[in-house]
């Protein structure tokens, strides 16, 4: 086997043949492989900690109707990442969104609608958030490209716009009454596959495609390497940070809509603490926050990691401040090992 | 007087005295001492934790853990110090309150320093951490009653005065220490080779280390002082409040950020001034607190803030990028 997959000497590696075959369905790299033995773990572990209702139907399908929210936020912040950036606004955006989609669905729609009427007002309603999600998207583009602003500083000022903007929209009140058919849609399932999971999928998949399938994800990477070498290259920094955040207000924008039909309300100051966790999302699937590097498949088997985590957690009636603890714990160990691990490879090369 | 001019501290001031005079000019009662007493009073815990996260920019990090440490550690003091029945000087509160602090700094000191890793990430993960870890292991519930010596400082008054409708104004005495640590940091900042460090550090962190300044040392310092300085900041606010409550102060780091990037401080390091970063979080604090007196309900706060943001570091942007354009249209 070794001698037709390279012609480098492995001396170590032929002794177990069975782990040699096993090896090949792991993830090829380093820390993706690490990763992937981490979610193993962490799965092994809280399954043995509490079998009973952790290795239940009910708490995949609950699971599954969780972490899609703030896999998508994760996708987001990954990214702008990627770009070298850092999109604080996400939550932002998504409240905004969440508050536009739901006023057009309870104060436009009349109260005795047919089904096709409702149905044409929710789609209605999901056009007008992704469009405020793409506008807000391409302001913070826009302030990052075209003023100069460091990112950072942008999505801190942005977030406080957007979720500024809607509490003066809401008076900081919450919208009720959204129509029954649209909760329906984001609380139920197609076959045995809830719709979350499925646009999460859709998500993950359009993520997928575009760093790796399209021009613009090579772009993206080398932007976020090296900003002056990139432009130097020929390409258009401006263009591919504009798409960047475009991209990153869309994907808060979906997520608002989940979180609309979830929570079946609309409030201007919802989950701000997904941004850490988006972060965390991101951090620990293997992005580097500086720019320059991210996987879709990291960001995947990060947030399954910390949602079994979250859910073995739960299974043992640990409260939401001791998952925060362990939260905090995860995403500095994953740093730590990372960075001993990137120091011993530099090491093994010098 | 040019000089004077261009700095941003000048632009923020200016800002701060129109928004002084369109308040003052809408309402009578923005002059009183009462309502310039209140508005001290509401910045004197800010104040410290604007010179936490001063420190930290100017170095060329960013820190948000700070509110996580000062509840933190002055909830654990109070904790510690309503089980023994303490009964002496009020000191002791405060020295307790900063050792802890001081010790959970230490801790962001070694990711940061030791294992080089980013610094909003770090403390974004310590954050979670420390709060998790207070109200999960020490306690949720807020402790009213606090040791006799911490509610006699807390009525401590100075400048007390009664004005003509008979109300009885003053400062809290804890304005003093407030004080202290802004005149500390600005000597520290101007006058000793460590704050010239942080400056190098922020400004590149290769030159510092090749003029003989070590980045290790100098990050073990910062974060070790941040901690103890919010730890104390901690403390301040239970006697203000007169309870400690572990979950009050988290939440108002990015707000404070935002104090000391509107004060001219610059996000990317090596530049920064005591006193743009306390106009910076006057100018906060006035627009917290009295927007209500303009007639703006409360609820336009955020919006008005995220706007300042953009225009104050917009503005800052903007000219840099002009003056860069300039200089690359005199070489070619």
């Amino acid at each position: 086997m070794t001698k037709i997959e390279g012609n480098h000497p492995q001396p170590s590696m032929p002794k177990r043949p069975l782990m040699l075959a096993l090896t090949r369905y792991l993830p090829q790299e380093a820390s993706a492989r690490r990763l992937f033995l981490i979610m193993v773990a962490v799965f092994a572990l809280m399954a043995a900690v509490s079998p009973g209702t952790f290795l239940s139907l009910d708490s995949f399908t609950s699971m599954a109707f969780q972490f899609p929210v703030f896999g998508i936020f994760a996708l987001a912040m990954m990214l702008t990442m990627i770009s070298g950036g850092i999109d604080l606004s996400i939550v932002g955006i998504a409240n905004l969104t969440s508050i536009t989609a739901a006023s057009v669905m309870a104060r436009l729609l009349p109260a005795e609608a047919t089904a096709g009427e409702s149905a044409a007002f929710i789609g209605l309603a999901m056009l007008a958030a992704l469009a405020v999600g793409l506008v807000c998207g391409l302001f913070n583009g826009f302030a990052v490209t075209k003023i100069g602003i460091p990112p950072i500083l942008v999505t801190l000022g942005t977030m406080q716009l957007y979720m500024g903007t809607a509490i003066v929209f809401t008076k900081g009140q919450a919208i009720v009454g959204l129509p029954e058919l649209y909760t329906a849609i984001g609380n139920g399932s197609v076959w045995i596959i809830p719709v979350p999971l499925l646009i999460f999928g859709l998500c993950t998949w359009a993520a997928y495609f575009l760093l790796n399938k399209q021009s613009y994800g090579l772009k993206l990477q080398m932007l976020g390497a090296n900003p002056t070498a990139s432009a130097y290259a020929g390409v258009n920094n401006t263009r591919v940070l504009l798409r960047t955040y475009a991209l990153s207000g869309m994907l808060a924008a979906i997520a608002g809509l989940v979180i609309v039909a979830q929570t079946n309300s609309a409030k201007a100051d919802y989950g701000t603490s997904y941004i850490l966790q988006a972060i965390l999302v991101a951090v620990m699937g293997g992005v580097d926050p500086k720019g320059g590097f991210g996987k879709v498949s990291g960001i995947v088997m990060a947030v399954l990691t910390l949602q079994f985590l979250s859910s073995g957690l739960n299974a043992l009636h640990v409260g939401n401040f001791f998952k925060d603890f362990m939260w905090g714990i995860v995403l500095l160990a994953v740093m730590v090992i990372n960075e001993w691990s990137n120091r011993r490879k530099a090491r093994r090369l010098v | 007087m040019k000089k004077v001019v261009q700095t941003s501290e000048f632009y923020v001031a200016v800002v701060v005295l129109a928004l002084f005079l369109v308040i003052g000019s809408q309402n009578e009662a923005f002059f009183t001492t009462a309502n310039l007493f209140d508005l001290i009073r509401s910045g004197v815990v800010p104040g410290i934790f604007v010179m936490c996260a001063m420190l930290v920019i100017i170095s060329g990090g960013i820190d948000v853990s700070f509110p996580a440490i000062a509840t933190f550690s002055m909830f654990s003091a109070t904790k510690i110090l309503h089980s023994i029945q303490y009964d002496g000087p009020v000191i002791a509160a405060f020295l307790l309150s900063g050792l802890i602090g001081l010790c959970l700094g230490i801790i962001n000191a070694v990711f940061i320093s030791l294992f080089r890793l980013p610094t909003l990430i770090v403390t974004l993960g310590t954050s979670s951490m420390f709060s998790g870890f207070l109200l999960t292991f020490v306690g949720s519930s807020q402790i009213s009653d606090l040791p006799r010596s911490l509610l006699a400082f807390s009525k401590e008054q100075i400048f007390k005065f009664t004005n003509e409708s008979g109300i009885t104004v003053g400062l809290p005495a804890a304005v003093l220490i407030t004080l202290g640590v802004i005149v500390s940091v600005a000597m520290l900042l101007r006058y000793t080779m460590i704050g010239r460090g942080i400056y190098a550090l922020g400004g590149d962190a290769v030159s510092a280390e090749r003029i003989g300044f070590s980045p290790v040392r100098l990050q073990f310092f910062i974060y070790s002082l941040v901690g103890l300085l919010a730890g104390i900041a901690g403390m301040i606010h239970t006697t203000m409040m007169r309870n400690s409550n572990p979950v009050d102060l988290l939440g108002t780091e990015l707000l404070i950020i935002a104090a000391v990037v509107l004060g001219g401080t610059r996000i990317t390091g090596g530049h920064g001034t005591v006193l743009g970063s306390l106009l910076g979080l006057i100018l906060v604090v006035t627009i917290q607190n009295s927007l209500i007196l303009l007639g703006i309900p409360s609820y336009w706060q955020r919006f008005v803030i995220g706007a300042l943001i953009l225009i104050g570091t917009g503005v800052a942007a903007y000219q840099v990028k002009r003056s860069i354009m300039r200089r690359k249209s005199i070489i070619t």
